[in-house]
């Protein structure tokens, strides 16, 4: 019974994480209706920012770990906002009003780029982050227990945490009202004296901020990296994104959880070896019978 | 139109000062070396490049091939099958003598493909899979032992030493890992008549393990055999401990290097591995071992496997009188006795070792880091 909990943690652990990168995908995708394959490229240059700060600060004599870590948290999301609002301003802003393909490839071209910058700057090795904390709830007896360490259990809490507050944010707030603007008529919100550039721009800041949380986080779990990481998460939390409805914010978490927990209770109860294929295999169906995805909103074409 | 007639003049030119030059300069033997060395498993391709690099030196340093020096022509697979048959295409129209590589198992066989239809020596320094030799190719050897080889001493010390009931058999799907595997895991069920409680794959690249884990706790595994490298190794032992998974580990030579600490942390203590009898502790390699020191690097794993590599094949050019001909030479190598860096090396007819020298090393904690040493 516990290994079955176990499990079912397990699956949920990983899909937060996939789902708290899935935000950045499902934002751009909700106000521009363009999937920003380098995303996943932004999340691995946390990874990497984070490292160098947290023995930037160390150096300098942070020796309590807790402000150690907030203060790199800070850093790294600060400098990887620069990185998402450069990306945007460089690859993606001089296309806009271009051919819906046109941003699609230079995406893709932003994430060879960037893979290929990260790896000449810092070597393409593995990179390794000592386990610092090892705190860890356990429920059930010394032998038969359930356990979640606080590290997973803070990834839970943030990833719906910001589902939460970047939900409001779209909904209630003027930033929000921009965006919604912006993504029905860009024209008429230019008219209206919306400055949609500028509303872009901080979505893709936002969602460069999600990305750097994500990098944080996932490093200190799972304490290594290297220059690829960022496709195989990006292919995953894509993946969360469509199958919960991509542009849909709560569709991205529920897409991660799904994706997670099929993952790992395949892994857990059948075979390891193929728990991918029943994870993809899940997501066709799952698209054949409603393409919008689960909590997606039907496309009305542009016309 | 003028300057295409210039830069032509200039050309003819130097093409003539080169040419006059030439006749008086000994040849060059160009050598390939290929492996990852980018990628994820760099960290291979260094050892390999340095024992290479150094081997050419030293034997360039003595008067090269009989006044020929050695050239070493570096190539990139990253472990990558598909790039492997391009470096190895590359080194055919390079015009190589011969190739010491390549390092990943799953490389080695494709690019071997192209080198025995050009009729190139390859000698691999560190590729263990049994189909390496096993395909009955002329000019294909390598200087490390065979995964049947390792997996045998793996399952005897699981079965005799460890004693362990409950084992888990987990690999890569790599051929490397895999093979390696299923090595272990015949020796197990034929030899010793223990069955496997689970046996699966993970996919390279992936971080979370955590279900693996947890199936294992749930099945009282008391020895975890992995077949792959230290990437995965690492995570699985580290999120093993993080789970108190209490099981044995015991893996191959692909965990060999100190990343693998590095990814596992305090877990590392008390990992089994299974690797060649430490080279370094070969009364030859001595002042070779010693130079690498001076100059800053430690000659771990199979930096002198590389090395030995090197030597052979610059023998084995320097006695059959400078010939590139892969059959040739290949005839010469398993005729002969070669004394190396690593003592006297003889090849049997398929082109693997006639002796090779697996025993189990312990990772134990040094300093602040982490070292291992042989313990059967």
């Amino acid at each position: 019974m516990y290994i079955l909990g176990q499990q079912l943690i397990n699956g949920l652990i990983l899909g937060s994480i996939y789902g708290l990168i899935a935000i950045g995908y499902t934002m751009v995708y909700g106000i521009i209706g363009m999937i920003n394959f380098a995303h996943g490229e932004i999340y691995m240059i946390s990874a990497y920012l984070f490292t160098i700060f947290l023995s930037l600060v160390a150096i300098f004599g942070i020796a309590s770990l807790p402000v150690a870590l907030l203060v790199t948290l800070l850093l790294t999301i600060a400098f990887t906002a620069v990185y998402g609002f450069s990306v945007e301003r460089i690859a993606y802003r001089p296309l806009r009003g271009s051919t819906r393909l046109a941003p699609l490839i230079s995406a893709i071209g932003m994430s060879l780029v960037l893979q290929n910058y990260v790896q000449l700057a810092q070597g393409a090795r593995d990179q390794a982050l000592p386990p610092l904390y090892h705190g860890v709830f356990r429920f059930g007896t010394a032998s038969e227990f359930v356990q979640i360490t606080h590290i997973q259990a803070i990834i839970i809490l943030v990833t719906v945490v910001s589902m939460a507050a970047l939900t409001w944010i779209i909904n209630r707030t003027e930033l929000g009202r921009a965006c919604r603007a912006t993504q029905q008529d860009r024209t008429m919100a230019n008219l209206l004296g919306i400055n949609t550039d500028r509303t872009i721009s901080l979505v893709f800041v936002i969602g460069a901020s999600m990305a750097a949380v994500a990098g944080v986080l996932i490093t200190f779990n799972f304490g290594s990296f290297n220059y690829f990481i960022g496709f195989v998460a990006g292919i995953k939390a894509f993946t969360a994104a469509v199958l919960g409805g991509i542009g849909s914010l709560p569709g991205a978490m529920l897409g991660g959880l799904i994706l997670g927990l099929s993952e790992s209770l395949f892994a857990g109860l059948v075979n390891t070896d193929y728990k991918d294929v029943f994870a993809f295999a899940l997501l066709v169906s799952v698209l054949v019978f409603r393409p919008e995805g689960l909590l997606g909103k039907p496309a009305v074409e542009k016309i | 139109m003028k300057r295409p007639i210039l830069s032509l003049a200039v050309a003819v030119v130097f093409g003539l000062v080169l040419v006059a030059g030439m006749p008086v300069q000994a040849k060059t033997i160009k050598i390939g070396v290929a492996g990852p060395i980018t990628g994820p498993y760099a960290k291979f391709g260094e050892q390999l490049t340095r024992g290479a690099n150094a081997a050419a030196a030293a034997i360039n340093a003595s008067g090269g091939i009989d006044g020929n020096k050695i050239e070493i022509i570096p190539g990139d697979d990253a472990c990558d099958p598909k790039q492997a048959r391009a470096v190895a295409n590359r080194m055919v129209n390079e015009g190589v003598y011969a190739v010491a590589g390549h390092f990943c198992s799953s490389s080695t066989i494709p690019a071997s493909e192209v080198y025995d239809e050009a009729n190139i020596l390859m000698i691999t320094p560190a590729s263990t899979n049994p189909q390496v030799t096993e395909r009955g190719l002329p000019a294909v050897f390598r200087v490390c032992g065979r995964d049947d080889q390792q997996g045998d001493v793996a399952g005897d010390y699981i079965a005799n030493v460890v004693k362990a009931k409950r084992v888990a058999i987990i690999h890569d799907k790599d051929t490397y890992g895999q093979g390696l595997a299923d090595a272990t895991k015949a020796r197990l069920n034929k030899t010793h008549g223990i069955k496997e409680v689970l046996y699966e794959g993970v996919t390279r690249g992936d971080k979370d393990f955590n279900s693996l884990i947890t199936k294992m706790k749930g099945l009282n595994v008391d020895l975890i055999y992995f077949g792959g490298l230290h990437t995965e190794a690492g995570l699985i032992v580290r999120q093993a401990a993080e789970q108190g998974l209490k099981a044995k580990f015991l893996s191959g030579d692909g965990i060999v290097t100190d990343e693998f600490p590095a990814i596992a942390g305090p877990a590392t203590n008390g990992v089994l591995m299974t690797f060649g009898a430490d080279p370094r502790a070969i009364p030859e390699a001595k002042s070779v071992v010693k130079q690498f020191r001076d100059g800053g690097y430690e000659p771990e794993a199979y930096t002198l496997y590389a090395y030995t590599a090197v030597q052979v094949i610059a023998e084995a050019i320097r006695s059959t009188g400078m010939s590139d001909d892969g059959e040739e030479l290949g005839d010469y190598i398993r005729s002969h006795t070669f004394s190396t860096v690593m003592g006297k090396k003889q090849f049997d007819d398929k082109g693997d070792l006639k002796v090779s020298d697996y025993v189990v090393y312990r990772w134990y904690p040094e300093g602040s880091s982490f070292s291992y040493k042989q313990i059967q």
